[in-house]
């Protein structure tokens, strides 16, 4: 019986590479006399790594080997093996993502990891994955407000907004506290976004409070349009409380008597928010992880879980990558002869020819049995050319709708999963049924890289 | 006080309660006709989750929220030390239309023009039913005999019972057996003629059980109605059921309704649940399940 996932997540960022294990609980929460109903209960976190510096061979390229080998260390510290691991995403986050190996080092990693850990990327996701695991999102929902998360790391810092528990908006700024590095008091690197307004000899202190002043601008604490030099992504909604992880998030209370003790901007850039109205009284939050926040989110808050009544016949997990195309609710309630052909447009769009694809829609809510058959014939018309059909369906009608299209076409590859909402240009990762086979553990990127 | 300035006092009450909704048109053959009152709403169509009725809340939108996630009346407010009115009316509204699905029958013609096979208990009416649990588990010569030409040696049985819901049967009982039906034929298992029971308590399945010898049995039943929902269905799946079967045999799947488990997909659930059953030969606590 198999109620809980080992996870793991690992975060390949501009200055530090880190890795955690976790477990997820899964548990039945319906009554004895109820249809199932499986959630995710609890987290809970086996092991930290240390914090790495992320290794480079060049400005350019990472040193995927170096990071394999930290990787390799720490499961073997962690006394993990990939086979045990499954579920959790890789994700390369920063300036990392940039670089030119980038892709090839995540692809590498997420294989070494486990079956199946998804590669992820995109700041976007990034936002959103520190933003969880640092605890704004959880906040935001217990106390009923809104929180945006700054995530501050070596090259970039990212912002997520959540009210209430649901993100409404990502942004991001290259500002960091690397951008400019120190060796022996003299600058021996000048980040080429702080070239319009510094130079290597500019004042550090200097060059931290501006960079604050950028992070204030952004979020309408202080008039000015600097903030428009460093937006690399977009710029994020303000909200009232803000918190803040990443490794400078650290140096806002506690700070090494060396300004320079990790040779950058580190030290100072923490002083200068401690110093400014980001950080007044009843706005500043503080959260409950702070350098670790991306890598928790990674290996914490990627893995949700299918609906509990689900169907799957003849499908193969896990399933990687699958394109998702997605009906509007309008489309949904087209005639049967419009219906069938907007699900073949659309999946034709999404996966030409034969390849694999997820077709997404909300679904009747509370059908009967004969305006489902009827959905089943228009998914089992419009898939004809095709050797397997993918469902995914907000409501929880997936097992019925499942059943009805595999009396029609019993021998193809089937799965029809509900109470997911897939976002627009989604990508969907689905491992092997657990807890009885009753439900799927999926990943759903909004990237796939 | 004459009764015109009464009816008047009452409608005015009415109109003030209506709270966001919009008034529906009123049942036919009521206040209406004499054309002298604005349109009663019907209260018992207000959702409860969005009725909010505190006086001046402290923060009304966080705890409509909290709302959404419960049918309970919660946030009633008060007139004193009572209820508000519109807390009464709703609650005694409530309460008879569970009482009209415990007395409503349902009865031959439900099954006929469903195709259904009919059949009845030994109750002779509702009075008898409610009041002799113990009649309501076996059957009369007759209806022994129908069950027994019809049904002996079938494998595995569905049968639709009124229960003490008629209203939670005609919601139900045809989707969800639909769906079992198909969910068992994905098998190979084929159900045909289902029987409809009048006045059936969940022990008649074991007298079933021992007229026809069938391995395994679900009865699709209307569960006592409570204030939240009179529609609400019950399944019990026996294996080889018998007279004298202990109750812990038998695996229940309740509240199938439309605010719970709806038909079809409790009816697919329901189908997966007999095929593991037949594998295990087994059910209730007999009966292996993860989770």
């Amino acid at each position: 019986m198999n109620r809980s996932l080992l996870s793991v997540g690992i975060d390949v960022g501009t200055s530090t590479t880190q890795l955690i294990f976790s477990r997820l609980h899964v548990q039945n929460e319906a009554g004895a006399f109820s249809v199932p109903d499986f959630a995710i209960t609890e987290k809970e976190i086996l092991y930290r790594s240390g914090i790495h510096f992320t290794p480079l061979l060049s400005p350019e390229r990472i040193d995927g080997e170096g990071v394999q080998r930290i990787v390799e260390e720490e499961y073997r510290a962690a006394g993990m093996d990939r086979t045990q691991v499954q579920t959790g995403a890789v994700i390369i986050t920063g300036e990392t993502a940039r670089k030119e190996n980038a892709q090839t080092v995540l692809h590498a990693l997420s294989g070494f990891a486990g079956e199946f850990v998804v590669a992820t990327a995109g700041p976007a996701l990034e936002s959103i994955l520190a933003g969880k695991g640092s605890g704004a999102a959880a906040y935001s929902r217990e106390h009923h407000c809104a929180v945006v998360n700054l995530d501050i790391g070596g090259g970039t810092t990212n912002f997520a907004h959540f009210e209430k528990g649901k993100l409404l908006d990502t942004g991001c700024l290259n500002v960091g506290g690397r951008l400019m590095k120190f060796q022996d008091g003299r600058c021996t690197y000048l980040s080429p976004v702080l070239e319009k307004y510094f130079t290597k000899d500019s004042d550090p202190e200097e060059v931290a409070r501006f960079l604050a002043e950028i992070l204030e601008e952004a979020m309408g604490l202080r008039q000015g349009q600097r903030y428009t030099d460093f937006i690399t992504d977009k710029l994020c909604k303000p909200a009232p409380l803000i918190s803040f992880s990443g490794g400078v998030a650290d140096l806002i209370d506690h700070r090494p008597q060396d300004p320079f003790a990790f040779g950058d901007l580190g030290v100072l850039l923490g002083e200068a928010l401690a110093a400014s109205p980001l950080c007044e009284e009843g706005r500043y939050l503080r959260a409950g992880e702070t350098i670790r926040a991306t890598v928790i989110g990674a290996g914490m808050h990627t893995t949700e879980l299918s609906g509990s009544t689900v169907f799957y016949r003849n499908v193969d997990f896990p399933m990687k990558n699958l394109p998702v195309a997605r009906l509007s609710g309008e489309e949904e309630l087209l005639p049967q002869e419009a219906l069938i052909s907007v699900i073949r447009e659309r999946m034709e769009q999404v996966a030409p020819g034969d390849s694999p694809c997820v077709l997404s829609m909300k679904g009747p809510e509370n059908p009967r049995f004969l305006e489902l058959c009827k959905l089943a014939d228009a998914v089992a018309l419009s898939t004809e050319a095709r050797s397997s059909v993918l469902l995914c369906l907000h409501n929880d009608i997936g097992k019925a709708l499942g059943q009805a299209i595999h009396s029609l076409i019993p021998q193809k590859a089937l799965l029809c999963l509900d109470s997911l909402h897939l976002p627009e240009s989604a990508y969907l990762d689905v491992a092997a049924p657990i807890a009885g086979g009753q439900v799927l553990p999926v990943v759903i990127k909004t990237l796939v890289i | 006080m004459n009764k015109e300035e009464l009816k008047a006092l009452v409608a005015q009450m009415l109109s003030e309660l209506g709270g966001t909704q919009t008034p529906k048109a009123p049942p036919k053959g009521t206040v209406q006709e004499e054309h002298s009152f604005p349109p009663l709403e019907d209260i018992s169509q207000i959702d409860l989750r969005q009725q909010y009725l505190v006086e001046q809340p402290y923060k009304p939108r966080d705890f409509l929220r909290l709302k959404e996630k419960t049918p309970a009346r919660l946030g009633a407010g008060k007139a004193g030390p009572r209820y508000k009115t519109a807390t009464l009316l709703r609650f005694r509204a409530d309460h008879a239309a569970a009482r009209d699905s415990v007395f409503r029958t349902i009865g031959e013609d439900f099954a006929k023009s469903h195709g259904l096979i009919p059949l009845k208990t030994r109750c002779r009416d509702k009075d008898e039913y409610l009041t002799r649990p113990d009649l309501g588990r076996c059957f009369d010569e007759v209806n022994e005999k129908v069950i027994s030409s019809t049904w002996k040696g079938t494998r595995v049985m569905l049968v639709i019972g009124d229960g003490l819901s008629s209203a939670a049967i005609e919601a139900n009982a045809l989707d969800c057996t639909a769906a079992i039906r198909q969910g068992l034929q994905n098998e190979g298992i084929s159900l045909d003629k289902i029987p409809f029971v009048q006045f059936c308590r969940v022990g008649a399945s074991d007298h079933i059980g021992d007229l026809t010898g069938c391995e395994l049995l679900c009865l699709l039943v209307g569960e006592r109605p409570g204030l939240g929902t009179a529609e609400s269905m019950s399944a019990y799946i026996t294996y080889r059921p018998h007279r004298g079967i202990p109750e812990a045999k038998r695996t229940v799947i309740s509240n199938i309704h439309r605010q719970g488990i709806h038909a079809v997909e409790a009816g697919a659930h329901i189908a997966s649940l007999m095929t593991e059953m037949l594998r295990q030969k087994a059910s209730g606590i007999d009966l292996r399940q993860e989770g």
